[in-house]
């Protein structure tokens, strides 16, 4: 790759500034300074950002200094699809949940469906219900993360305050009563995870056919009674988020503020669902194009391009083709897509967000508003599914062997859109796997979310603190889970990379 | 009539009939000595390595599973040379297959991560070998993965004592060997196979499981085939 070799090449120094450290994690990857080299055309930045996994951004300039092409790059592969080959198709569900540890829920779910398809059962309805639940809590505890832990230093302190302090430590001093909320809504969610599945990171309890064990009236007693708190803390994040939102003009007009197609499951009503439901996908001026898309259909309505400088796919609208079948998923996506949520506090706070902003919301800052409306949907649906004293059946376990030689397992996660699609053989062996991730989805419109970032805060020859931290909080945005493709620990998470027109790297920066 | 004899395990007199071995002994009288191959009501074959011990008058360790007791044996279960070489063959057995507890139906009921856990093995100082080895889905309720097997026996010695099938076998040398079904034939095709699934209960690790079972589900029920012989025996 060109833009390595000229890495190479050049001469590196660490811009003090920038090296503050926003989290311990990065650390030790600080670079030494070669003080003694003369007019440095390269500069390597280490601080750390907030987002799950690792990727690499090239902003390309032309003479003139103006950015002419970007592109995101994910730079490690997972080969989780060609591994699997030759397993056992019902330990899908705990090798795809090594994915990531932030939302195993996740994968656990999609692929425990995709088994079911491959056993051709319908499992029990307390079964489901309490698929649902776990899942709920998973978007609470997962968006809790993403708005506090990750992107609320950029909210609340502001983008252009000093790195140093731009973190959670720097949360705490100025904005305690948030950072606690984060901290006591994601352990919400993940406390339910681990009353109902025994353990809070990957755990067993999601099996093809249903859940091992059924609910304990104890832990439905005690999630229903500290609920309200967590909905409590929810709707005052949104009241102060929505003070807030005027403080971002220039964001929220640069951030991914462009027409896509968007895509999403919703209910036999259109309304919003996150654990069942089909896809369907609407036009940047909401029109449905595509509705009520199986499972098993979904790769005559989703292509997957190779990309020649990432190992992250780059799926796109089928019909229309690579690339300008581009469409969104996740928050914005879903609240895009669906007629309403269903549940009614979630419906009241998704009136006044389209009041504001309009039916269909284009701008990916909006990520943030629309994570937070989706938690309280989230909490609404606990609440429902646990109020259902049918959620204490006992039979939650539906057992079969193999009885289709594929299968296709559609969820939400809280980033988005994730299918599994398994074929077996006549002995349940994986013959054949296909995994479409979140971020997957969303990786066109990262690449162009970057560009138009890039466009309005990028001038020159060197990447500004500015524009870097905006660069990042646009990916940032999308709640990118790079560790779905790639994942390395203890190496700084995004590279950019500032290249000029004859593949001059002007700046790099990691961040 | 039996001979009764006297040995010193870590220091202590015990009683023991001459024909047992010092596992047997040491079992019998709560002396702890780690094994995996062993299994109550099978034949030995010291192929495990790890219930090695130091006897007295004797230059080199001896497995306590097939060493016999004789008067004024004495024999140290522990010591740090011991130790250092259990660690060693577990981090070996480790080493030699794809063993990845996290993903496995057995975790939390294995018999080598158990043993693992108490010999302190938290890494594997030795480098894995990573063989590309297959899983035998073929019998319609129970799975091999080879990639788990950490070639004791115990099924191939259940087969073949208690069930009387001798459906399976070791083939190959070494690093090499395989368990084989029924001289290489896929064990859904294995047609002295009763299906009884005594070979899967008494696999000590996840290498065979009942087919649906998830990660952390497969337990074992090891004693119901051991009590089968010992029920016998009055025959």
């Amino acid at each position: 790759m060109a833009t390595r070799k000229a890495t190479a090449d050049t001469r590196r120094r660490t811009t003090p500034a920038a090296a503050g450290v926003e989290s311990a994690g990065d650390a030790q990857a600080t670079q030494p300074v070669e003080a003694q080299r003369p007019a440095m055309q390269t500069v390597t930045i280490n601080h750390v950002s907030r987002i799950e996994g690792h990727a690499k951004i090239t902003i390309k300039l032309d003479d003139a200094g103006r950015v002419t092409d970007t592109q995101f790059h994910v730079t490690q592969i997972r080969g989780f699809e060609k591994f699997v080959e030759g397993r056992p198709y019902y330990e899908m569900p705990s090798i795809t949940s090594r994915i990531c540890g932030i939302c195993p829920v996740s994968h656990l779910l999609a692929s425990s469906k995709a088994c079911d398809e491959i056993m051709a059962v319908r499992i029990p309805a307390a079964a489901a219900q309490l698929r649902e639940l776990i899942h709920c809590a998973q978007f609470v505890q997962s968006h809790a993360l993403s708005f506090f832990h990750l992107s609320a230093p950029d909210l609340l302190l502001g983008m252009d305050a000093d790195p140093a302090h731009r973190n959670v430590a720097g949360l705490l001093e100025s904005h305690p009563e948030a950072l606690r909320d984060g901290i006591a809504l994601r352990k919400f969610g993940q406390q339910v995870i681990e009353r109902l599945a025994k353990e809070r990171v990957h755990p067993s309890w999601m099996v093809p056919g249903g859940v091992n064990a059924p609910l304990d009236p104890q832990v439905r007693i005690k999630t229903l009674e500290e609920l309200p708190g967590a909905m409590a803390i929810v709707q005052r994040t949104l009241a102060m988020w929505k003070r807030a939102l005027d403080g971002f003009p220039e964001e929220i007009e640069a951030f991914s503020n462009f027409p896509t197609m968007y895509c999403g499951l919703v209910g036999p009503d259109g309304s919003l669902r996150l654990y069942d439901g089909n896809m369907r996908f609407i036009g940047a001026d909401g029109a449905i194009i595509a509705d009520q898309v199986r499972p098993e259909d979904y790769a005559t309505y989703i292509g997957e391009a190779s990309m020649t400088d990432s190992y992250l796919k780059a799926p796109y609208y089928k019909p229309i083709g690579f690339p300008d079948g581009i469409y969104r998923v996740g928050p914005l996506a879903r609240l895009n897509v669906a007629d309403r949520c269903g549940t009614p506090l979630a419906d009241a706070e998704l009136e006044l967000y389209r009041a504001r902003f309009g039916r269909i919301v284009q701008s990916g800052f909006h990520y943030h508003y629309a994570r937070l409306i989706e938690a309280l949907y989230a909490l609404e649906r606990m609440e429902q599914l646990l109020a259902n004293p049918a959620i204490l059946a006992t039979k939650v376990r539906a057992h079969a062997g193999v009885n289709n030689l594929e299968g296709t397992g559609i969820i939400e996660a809280p980033r988005g859109t994730l299918i599994h699609n398994y074929k077996v053989n006549e002995n349940g062996a994986i013959t054949w796997a296909n995994l479409i991730v979140a971020t997957g989805h969303n990786n066109l419109a990262i690449t162009r979310g970057v560009h138009q970032v890039a466009e309005r805060f990028i001038s020159g020859k060197k990447i500004e603190e500015a524009a870097l931290n905006r660069v990042s909080a646009l990916v940032r945005a999308y709640d990118p889970c790079l560790s779905c493709s790639t994942h390395q620990l203890g190496v700084a998470a995004v590279a950019i990379t500032l290249v000029g027109p004859d593949g001059e790297v002007f700046d790099e920066v990691t961040t | 009539m039996t001979e009764k004899v006297k040995v010193r395990i870590d220091g202590e007199v015990i009683a023991a009939t001459a024909g047992q071995t010092i596992l047997e002994v040491a079992r019998t009288n709560n002396k702890y000595i780690p094994a995996l191959c062993y299994m109550e009501g099978l034949s030995t074959v010291g192929a495990c390595r790890l219930c090695m011990v130091e006897v007295s008058g004797v230059a080199r360790l001896l497995p306590a599973c097939t060493t016999p007791v004789q008067e004024g044996l004495a024999v140290a279960t522990t010591s740090p040379q011991l130790e250092s070489y259990r660690k060693m063959a577990l981090e070996l057995l480790f080493a030699e297959r794809n063993h990845v507890c996290a993903v496995c139906v057995s975790s939390g009921h294995c018999e080598l991560q158990t043993l693992a856990q108490e010999h302190g093995v938290t890494s594997v100082r030795y480098p894995y070998s990573y063989p590309r080895l297959p899983v035998d889905t073929t019998h319609p309720r129970f799975v091999l993965d080879h990639n788990r097997c950490v070639l004791c026996s115990r099924c191939v010695r259940t087969c073949a004592e208690v069930e009387g099938a001798h459906v399976w076998d070791l083939a190959g040398r070494g690093v090499g060997s395989r368990l084989v079904s029924e001289l290489q034939r896929p064990w859904g095709e294995a047609t002295s196979c009763t299906s009884c699934g005594k070979c899967v209960q008494a696999c000590p690790t996840g290498a065979m499981a009942e087919k649906g079972f998830g990660v952390e589900e497969m337990t074992k029920r090891r004693a119901a085939v051991s009590r089968l012989t010992s029920m016998r025996e009055g025959e």
